[in-house]
């Protein structure tokens, strides 16, 4: 092949549980997700959106190899890596942080399981956490933390984590939304410092359409992606860029295929 | 309607809303004058105060008690008296078996303590390494809980011997179960996502079970401390009363026999200064583990 394989590619992966037999569904047969394929190139930001019960969650699951998947493959730089962990960052959409740790010490979590030093690690985590919003909490315990911080702290670990292609399961849903325009914000600044591989799951489509190289859209039952919809605004992109043509057509779209009604949505 | 009929004030009035028009005005259908009640308060002691109301109320009912043996409202051979009671406390301190006893049934209580509480923390933790484990373990576990334990102790005496063996072996039987439920209720409580974080950090088994598992349960396994020191004191006293040849529990029961009432006073008294002393020990250790695991 004359391209490079892309960085993360998720090859026909599906999904079905074994339920019992009804007469509605006489194959007694679940289908969480139909065979999705994703491509994604190194470097990209790419979103998933879509209803809940669309199979993001899986998705993830299986990519992160906590799950193994009954079709398909999951393939990180053109190797099969299906149901291995620790090959992505995966961030959940709780934070996790251990009460028992302090930020900095929670912040290397990854590291440590890793066999890294504890030394070494905490002096690689301190400039991080300085120049990433964290500075004075280092030594702060996590329910000391506002949600915002919670979650920088929680993005740092993932990222810490030293893998080339990351998982961010809503990681601001949970915000008021205010804050959650920050920590986009401080998301973008990272990305484009670090260059990871992100791929993103959201429900809020601005949000999606703002941070996103591409989007996926997702449909239910049995989950699926439905449509890909490239994002080619300008980067860096500021708020004034969700105001342009493009991207309201774009949301305008995205919000058709979730069948939202535009005076519905957010 | 007493309100003055215009349309505005009768709607109002419908809907409980309406003022009285004039407070003269207003005839037996109106509200009674309610009494006018201020907050009740309570005007706290100063600590010396309290002290001192404490001490008389001991050094009362000691004096009361004193009295009635000597006048013979209360038959002193049966309830013994303060006065004698300090005098076989001496007795009991300069030749008696004093410090063998407390000692004896310090060792117990520590040893059986110190037993049940670890291998039931053990116990408890181990069944998140395996969920059939636990499945199959757990009823088992409920049975145990169930049985009075104390019950067993006669046996345990046989099986262990009249020594300090037997008297470990009640107290940790007493405590073990506690400890197992509680260490595993803290396994139960882990949150899931917790483990799926550590496992897509590619963690191990082990890792997961000393970095999560281990400190998420401690504050679980620290609780029960205080409840513990107190039953294996429990088992330890049980204990000496079936055999043994020393002990408080058996200074208590030896007395009890031979009507030298004034000794089961002070053994009772010795064992519960023993065991205010442990206890508070205990909350002292379970505070600073407290500060150690910080939660």
């Amino acid at each position: 092949m004359s391209y490079p394989a892309p960085k993360l590619c998720v090859d026909d992966v599906g999904m079905t549980f074994k339920t019992s037999v009804t007469s509605n569904n006489p194959a007694g047969v679940f289908e969480a997700l139909a065979p999705v394929t994703l491509a994604i190139p190194q470097g990209r930001f790419v979103s998933l959106i879509g209803p809940s019960g669309c199979g993001k969650s899986t998705i993830f699951n299986i990519i992160a190899g906590l799950l193994e998947p009954t079709a398909g493959r999951v393939m990180i730089d053109g190797v099969d890596a299906t149901g291995t962990i620790g090959r992505v960052g995966y961030m959940l959409q709780k934070d996790l942080l251990l009460p028992w740790r302090t930020v900095l010490d929670n912040v290397i979590l990854g590291m440590e399981i890793q066999g890294v030093p504890l030394k070494a690690a905490r002096e690689r985590a301190l400039p991080l956490l300085h120049r990433y919003g964290l500075s004075g909490f280092e030594y702060l315990y996590p329910n000391a933390l506002s949600g915002g911080m919670r979650q920088r702290a929680a993005l740092l670990r993932t990222l810490l984590f030293d893998t080339d292609v990351i998982l961010l399961d809503e990681p601001f849903g949970a915000l008021d939304a205010q804050t959650k325009l920050q920590m986009q914000e401080w998301l973008m600044q990272l990305w484009s410092d670090f260059g990871k591989t992100v791929l993103f799951v959201t429900h809020d489509v601005e949000e999606a359409i703002y941070l996103s190289d591409e989007v996926h859209v997702m449909g239910t039952r049995p989950g699926r992606i439905v449509a890909t919809i490239p994002v080619l605004l300008a980067r860096p992109r500021v708020r004034t860029s969700a105001l342009t043509p493009e991207f309201l057509a774009i949301k305008q779209r995205c919000l058709d295929l979730l069948q939202i009604p535009a005076s519905q949505a957010a | 309607m007493t309100v003055q009929d215009t349309s505005t004030v009768g709607a109002l009035s419908e809907l409980g809303l309406a003022r009285p028009q004039d407070p003269t005005q207003s005839d037996a259908a109106a509200p009674a004058v309610r009494p006018i009640r201020r907050l009740p308060v309570q005007k706290d002691w100063p600590t010396w105060a309290l002290l001192i109301a404490q001490a008389c109320i001991l050094v009362g009912a000691i004096a009361l008690w004193e009295l009635a043996a000597t006048t013979g409202w209360i038959d002193a051979f049966f309830w013994s008296q303060p006065s004698a009671i300090l005098k076989t406390l001496t007795i009991f301190f300069t030749t008696g078996d004093a410090w063998t006893d407390i000692s004896f049934t310090f060792r117990s209580t520590i040893f059986g303590f110190l037993l049940g509480t670890t291998a039931g923390s053990l116990l408890g933790l181990s069944f998140w390494w395996s969920r059939n484990y636990a499945a199959i373990v757990q009823p088992y576990i409920i049975c145990l809980e169930s049985i009075p334990k104390l019950a067993l102790a006669p046996l345990i005496i046989l099986v262990f011997g009249i020594g300090l063996v037997s008297k470990v072996a009640v107290a940790t039987a007493l405590t073990l179960v506690v400890s197992t439920l509680t260490a595993y209720a803290g396994v139960k409580a882990l949150d899931p996502d917790g483990e799926k974080l550590f496992y897509s950090l590619g963690a191990s088994r082990l890792q997961v079970f000393r970095k999560l598992v281990v400190p998420f349960c401690l504050p679980w396994i620290i609780s029960v401390l205080r409840v513990n020191i107190g039953l294996a004191l429990t088992g330890a006293i049980v204990g000496e009363f079936i055999a043994s040849q020393h002990g408080l529990g058996r200074a208590i029961l030896y007395a009890g026999q031979t009507y030298d009432i004034a000794l089961v006073w002070v053994a009772v008294l010795v064992l519960s200064t023993l065991a205010i002393v442990m206890y508070a020990a205990v909350s002292w250790v379970e505070r600073m583990l407290r500060q150690g695991v910080r939660q």
